[in-house]
């Protein structure tokens, strides 16, 4: 897939004390990403051309794409494409590249959520207040082995665009 | 000395398969657990969780699932959890100040929570941050 009229939308930078290989793992395995991620689980085909997947806390497919981009410990970039109806036809595809440097004793985590067109505030509401409470906790869990219970709102805004746009969350 | 436990026993006209799922279905707890739903999938080593109406209340681990007849699992209460948003505004057009702020605070932020978390700051050298003149 070509990614080169892809824009960033969306970075979210944090500090970990932990390793490359450490935040590596927690992004790319199952088990770890579940702590964090709340009760989602991730599995990756770690090969550019493989498999990308979420899974929801029942084992339903949440998101799904590919590895674009596969350097580990350093850098991975999938596609990540939320599995509701006419979302990917109507938005284009997502894709969310991950960056990992050591930095001092400490890790800097680099998301960057990118889209090939441009879109909405209301529609990039989502992944705004989805990122950091994810990487928050994926910090707190390899920092302190306990993951943050957070309570979102839904983001009521990101829904409502979605809906005027025919695009139904279930 | 032991440690203060609570035990309770009861008898209910039902089998060991309605019980189990009484004791892991989340739509089941919320109707005799004050609203409040077990979230698991009820394998070992899973995470658990307490949701009374819709906020996390408790959060742990299933130690052991053995259906029908033994569940085992943890739970700590959650006590605070705080958002911290940091908007830094009045920037001139093309600012470097912007630039410099912008790998400063994440880095400033990360290093606070992981002091408030496990009490050590992050040891991150300024020259590593990527900031014009620093």
């Amino acid at each position: 897939m070509n990614i080169d009229h892809f824009k960033p939308a969306t970075v979210y930078t944090i500090y970990i004390a932990s390793t490359p290989e450490k935040v590596w793992q927690a992004l790319t395995t199952t088990e770890f990403s579940r702590k964090y991620f709340f009760g989602n689980s991730v599995e990756v085909d770690l090969k550019v051309g493989g498999a990308f997947i979420v899974r929801t806390p029942d084992g339903a497919l949440h998101i799904s794409g590919e590895v674009i981009e596969c350097a580990p410990p350093r850098r991975l970039s999938v596609t990540f494409n939320v599995n509701w109806p006419e979302l990917i036809e109507k938005l284009g595809p997502t894709l969310v590249t991950y960056e990992i440097e050591a930095v001092g004793e400490a890790v800097r985590l680099t998301m960057t959520e990118s889209h090939d067109r441009p879109l909405s505030d209301d529609i990039l509401e989502g992944g705004r207040q989805g990122w950091p409470a994810i990487l928050s906790s994926l910090k707190s869990v390899l920092e302190t082995g306990a993951p943050l219970l957070i309570q979102m709102e839904p983001p009521k805004r990101m829904l409502a665009a979605l809906k005027a746009m025919g695009i139904g969350a279930p | 000395m032991p440690k203060p436990e609570f035990v309770y026993v009861t008898y209910i006209e039902t089998t060991p398969e309605k019980l189990w799922g009484a004791l892991t279905s989340s739509e089941f707890s919320r109707r005799y657990w004050f609203g409040t739903e077990l979230r698991s999938d009820r394998k070992v080593g899973s995470p658990f969780a307490l949701v009374m109406n819709g906020t996390t209340t408790d959060v742990g681990e299933i130690l052991e699932a053995d259906p029908p007849r033994r569940l085992s699992y943890t739970f700590r209460h959650v006590l605070k959890l705080v958002k911290l948003t940091l908007t830094h505004q009045g920037f001139a057009e093309g600012s470097k100040l912007l630039d410099g702020i912008s790998k400063g605070w994440p880095a400033i932020l990360s290093s606070l929570k992981s002091l408030l978390e496990s009490g050590t700051v992050l040891a991150i050298p300024v020259s590593a941050l990527g900031i014009e003149g620093m």
